[in-house]
């Protein structure tokens, strides 16, 4: 991982200039996802919310990183998905073990990173079973580092179905963010996806089991909404199980107040050793997913920008410096430091304002320029972060795509591919899966390229651009397409 | 009169422990282990022995 980490070690809080240097050099991450609106398009309190929750406004998750502390093990229900063994696959990819902690370790983890990562805002409990099910451990956690770093958000992710014992503990906590895992709201459909739950001391099967899941995830929805917590609603896309199913899970999370769908593809290898991988259920591939995303669209907002993260990630989404804060790494005392967390709002204060009005400026130049029903192109951009263009093609890890046309510039997903150069040489194979994971796209942005893979690339079909360099992303990406439609790109491309 | 952890199966999740209505089973050292003696097997409580119902490996919280 060794060159694809944001590193702001080398961060000097200084002067705003100073910090936009030291994230152009070093890097940082980019442009749109969660909830895509901007603060004019939501009341003023949701967006105090949201504004700085990486997942859940995909705006903020250019600027802010969250963690995930592995504290909560135990769960209350099998998923067909998850093997016990590793980690809960809710959210974390499948076949992870995470390092496993006690609510004192934890906290004190929570402090190092705060005092190293300056764009630390959120942290969550997504297992590595249940949050709401072990939530002694859950909630001791969440009081330790609310008492040292009171304006950290906290959220959790559950399954739901022991949620609804713990609301009143969440309000007392501020916590305002909850994800649930809501696979099916059909219980028949739920048969094939939970072989069993653990409810009111019994281990329940079949369609009872998944009723009463069903009913208390709905409840929890329910719940949660009235009392203005904000929702985000997980779904796990199961090929043949649940595919179909998830639209209309799509518009009832909805009808019920989800602020946000997120549409996760399955994970299944046998080496999981789980139901499914043994089976041979597959997942998705790229293209049915986003079909269904698009179905959905018009439901409750999308998350698109979902790295399914190690129920004990850090950083900044797309990232993972969980290694550089393992619990050997991490003294037996730290007391926190809040002014490097301080500088780094501020900056992002005036940056992310800065960079929303660029957006603007590059959506009325194309709208202006480009006929209406214009054919819509898709880019592919290398990013640290800050909504910028500022990561060498070769330490990409994944690639962020946009989609451009007339009505302006919007994230559409994120495309992972191994890191195609680890050592700074370049290996044939792993450029040839960059093209395979680019596939459909014509376009790479990206702060530097060798000139050895640009040709390689431009003989697979692909065009990589260094020219906008540092750039915002919305500004490269409308001026790259002006240029596809024929027209002046209309910004000095190496300003 | 007891149920026992099969050791090699656990995943030291912990979550037999805190359903245990005798406050039986602990963690000692690197893994959960039932104290025999305030075992009950969860008569009087309850129809089934609460580890097995909620472990999540089968075969792994067994009579002793
Ligand atoms: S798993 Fe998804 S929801 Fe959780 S931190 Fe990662 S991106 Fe956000
Ligand atoms: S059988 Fe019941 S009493 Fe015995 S260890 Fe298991 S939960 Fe505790
Ligand atoms: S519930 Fe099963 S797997 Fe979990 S700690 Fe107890 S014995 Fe081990």
């Amino acid at each position: 991982m060794g060159g694809t980490v944001i590193s702001l070690d080398g961060l000097q809080i200084g002067t705003r200039d100073d910090l936009t240097k030291a994230m152009e050099s070093k890097g940082c991450e980019s442009s749109s996802c969660g909830s895509s609106d901007a603060p004019e398009d939501m009341d003023p309190a949701t967006w105090e919310k949201v504004k700085d929750h990486p997942c859940y406004s995909e705006e903020a998750h250019h600027y802010f990183a969250r963690m995930h502390v592995a504290v909560a093990p135990a769960c209350n229900i099998q998923c067909n998905y998850c093997n016990r063994k590793y980690d809960c696959a809710n959210e974390s990819r499948p076949g992870v073990v995470s390092e496993r902690l006690t609510p004192e370790m934890a906290a004190r983890k929570v402090i190092a990173v705060a005092n190293e990562i300056p764009q630390l805002s959120v942290l969550g409990i997504a297992g590595p079973g249940d949050s709401a099910y072990d939530w002694k451990k859950t909630k001791e956690t969440f009081q330790r580092v609310a008492e040292q770093l009171p304006d950290i958000k906290l959220c959790l992710s559950t399954n739901g179905l022991a949620l609804p014992d713990h609301v009143d503990d969440l309000l007392d906590m501020n916590i305002d963010h909850v994800t649930l895992t809501i696979n099916m709201i059909d219980p028949e459909v739920g048969t094939k996806i939970y072989p069993w739950i653990f409810w009111d001391r019994k281990r329940r099967t079949g369609l009872e089991a998944a009723t009463i899941l069903h009913e208390r995830q709905m409840q929890s929805l329910d719940m949660l909404h009235e009392r203005g917590i904000l929702v985000k609603v997980n779904s796990v896309m199961i090929p043949g199980i649940n595919d179909k199913h998830l639209l209309e899970v799509n518009a009832e999370v909805k009808r019920r107040g989800a602020f946000l769908h997120n549409i996760m593809p399955l994970i299944s290898a046998p080496e999981h050793g789980t139901h499914f991988g043994l089976t041979g259920q597959r997942g998705p591939n790229a293209a049915e997913l986003k079909e269904l995303q698009d179905a959905c669209a018009g439901g409750a907002n999308l998350m698109r920008h979902c790295r399914q993260c190690r129920a004990d990630a850090v950083g900044l989404l797309g990232e993972d410096r969980g290694q550089e804060f393992t619990m050997d790494l991490v003294p037996d005392e730290v007391s926190y430091d809040p002014t490097k967390r301080e500088a780094y709002r501020d900056w992002v204060a005036e940056e992310r304002g800065e960079r929303r009005a660029a957006a603007e400026a590059a959506k009325s130049e194309t709208a202006g320029a480009v006929a209406e029903d214009a054919a819509a192109m898709l880019v592919a951009v290398a990013t640290k972060g800050g909504g910028r263009i500022n990561q060498h093609f070769g330490h990409a890890n994944e690639f962020q795509i946009f989609e451009v046309d007339a009505e302006g510039v919007r994230f559409v997903t994120h495309r992972r591919c191994d890191n195609y150069c680890v050592g700074g040489y370049g290996e044939e194979d792993k450029l040839e899966l960059v093209i395979r994971t680019l596939e459909g796209i014509d376009t790479i942005l990206c702060a530097k390229i060798g000139d050895c893979p640009r040709e390689d690339l431009e003989k697979a079909g692909i065009t990589a651009i260094q020219d906008y360099a540092y750039e915002y992303i919305e500004t490269a990406v409308s001026a790259v397409y002006r240029a596809r439609m024929g027209l002046p790109a209309g910004i000095a491309a190496s300003a | 009169m007891a149920l026992k952890i099969i050791k090699s199966q656990c995943t030291v999740c912990g979550a037999c422990e805190f359903e245990c209505p005798n406050a039986a089973i602990k963690f000692k050292g690197d893994t959960y282990i039932i104290d025999p003696a305030l075992c009950t097997e969860c008569e009087g409580h309850y129809d089934a022995p609460q580890c097995a119902e909620v472990c999540p490996v089968p075969n792994t919280c067994v009579p002793a």
